[in-house]
């Protein structure tokens, strides 16, 4: 990759710069404050690659959870890229061996940045994304290492950090809600996970939960797939 | 830390490994030019919202109501979140100005 690509890609990957930072640091504080250093935030940074997911995964690490919870929740949280690489099909064909990175690293941001960003003139357009991948991931993983190191460093008080991932969840879902045709699939996911949280109790919740949800959405289909067609047919005024 | 280096090895292997069969799917069953079933697609388009909306009571599951501090840090701090976010939209200021508000509530003020 030549500095020109790196050049013509830097600055469409400023917003995710600040934000992977950011998210990235208190990721690190958050794994620090179960007793895990920068090397493990690092690692995780580098080989998972999630945001949501790696939240998660602190409190997966802190409760001790076995591998096959472990599983089952990391599948969970990180559902909806299958949508993403859906959309990404032709833009990865012919990418050769770069393609698996550009898979690995499909997060929600580069997920934006490859819908929308272009390749400026003269610049191959697949070096182009493979560089918006890169800088990316090397956001991610510095904000990582920041924050671990940050925490050990001022040794304060770190409790409560942990509503880091409430909060980006429910920044996401806001984002989601804005731009949904209809709310009952958001409503129904809350209502599930409520009374499954209620009937079978906190330590099986999900599993319960995600049942009820996928076979309520797919007997709701003929609705919220009817209506979601007609808005796609009702030209803007 | 409960968990053993080689434990802990294991847990971020199973996330790293999932988190990329995620990502992979669409591409190892609908590559060679195939149309996604129409069941898939809708699938795609409606559970995410409904996953979050999961996730967010799983988060709060910790809620308890027996007294005021098991209570109204996570309510009043998601409601930062969430009032942030519509006056801001900035992802950032979102998430930090409410885990920063919960860090206050719960070492400070309820403590």
């Amino acid at each position: 990759m030549n500095r020109k690509t790196l050049a013509a890609a830097f600055p469409v990957t400023v917003p995710v710069l600040m934000g992977y930072l950011a998210i990235g640091m208190a990721f690190g504080l958050m794994l620090q404050s179960i007793g895990y250093g920068v090397g493990w935030a690092v690692l995780m940074s580098a080989v998972i690659y999630a945001g949501s997911g790696q939240y998660l995964g602190v409190s997966l690490l802190a409760a001790g959870a076995p591998l096959t919870q472990v599983a089952f929740l990391t599948l969970m949280v990180n559902f909806r890229h299958l949508v993403y690489g859906l959309s990404m099909l032709e833009k990865f064909r012919g990418m050769g061996l770069r393609k698996f990175y550009m898979i690995f690293s499909l997060t929600d941001e580069t997920y934006a940045l490859l819908s929308s960003a272009r390749a400026p003139e003269g610049v191959e357009e697949h070096d182009f994304f493979f560089a918006v991948a890169l800088l990316d991931q090397s956001y991610w993983v510095l904000g990582s290492a920041v924050g671990s190191l940050l925490g050990s460093a001022l040794g304060f008080d770190t409790t409560g950090v942990d509503f880091a991932m409430t909060a980006l969840f429910l920044v996401i879902a806001v984002g989601q809600w804005r731009a949904a045709g209809s709310h009952i699939p958001a409503l129904l996911g809350g209502a599930a996970t409520l009374a499954s949280l209620l009937v079978v109790g906190a330590e099986d919740m999900l599993l319960p939960a995600l049942a009820i949800i996928v076979i309520a959405l797919t007997l709701l289909r003929p609705r919220l797939d009817e209506k979601h067609e007609r808005e796609e047919e009702t030209p803007c005024p | 830390m409960p968990l053993t280096p080689v434990q802990t090895l294991a847990s971020i292997a199973v996330m790293a490994v999932v988190t990329f069969l995620t990502r992979a799917l669409p591409f190892l069953l609908f590559d060679r030019g195939d149309h996604p079933p129409k069941l898939v697609l809708y699938l795609g388009r409606v559970l995410p919202p409904a996953i979050i909306a999961m996730l967010i009571v799983y988060c709060l599951k910790g809620v308890t109501f027996t007294t005021l501090g098991g209570w109204v840090p996570p309510l009043a701090a998601g409601l930062a979140a969430v009032l942030l976010h519509l006056w801001k939209g900035n992802d950032l200021i979102s998430i930090f100005g409410a885990t920063v508000f919960y860090m206050v509530l719960v070492q400070g003020v309820f403590a």
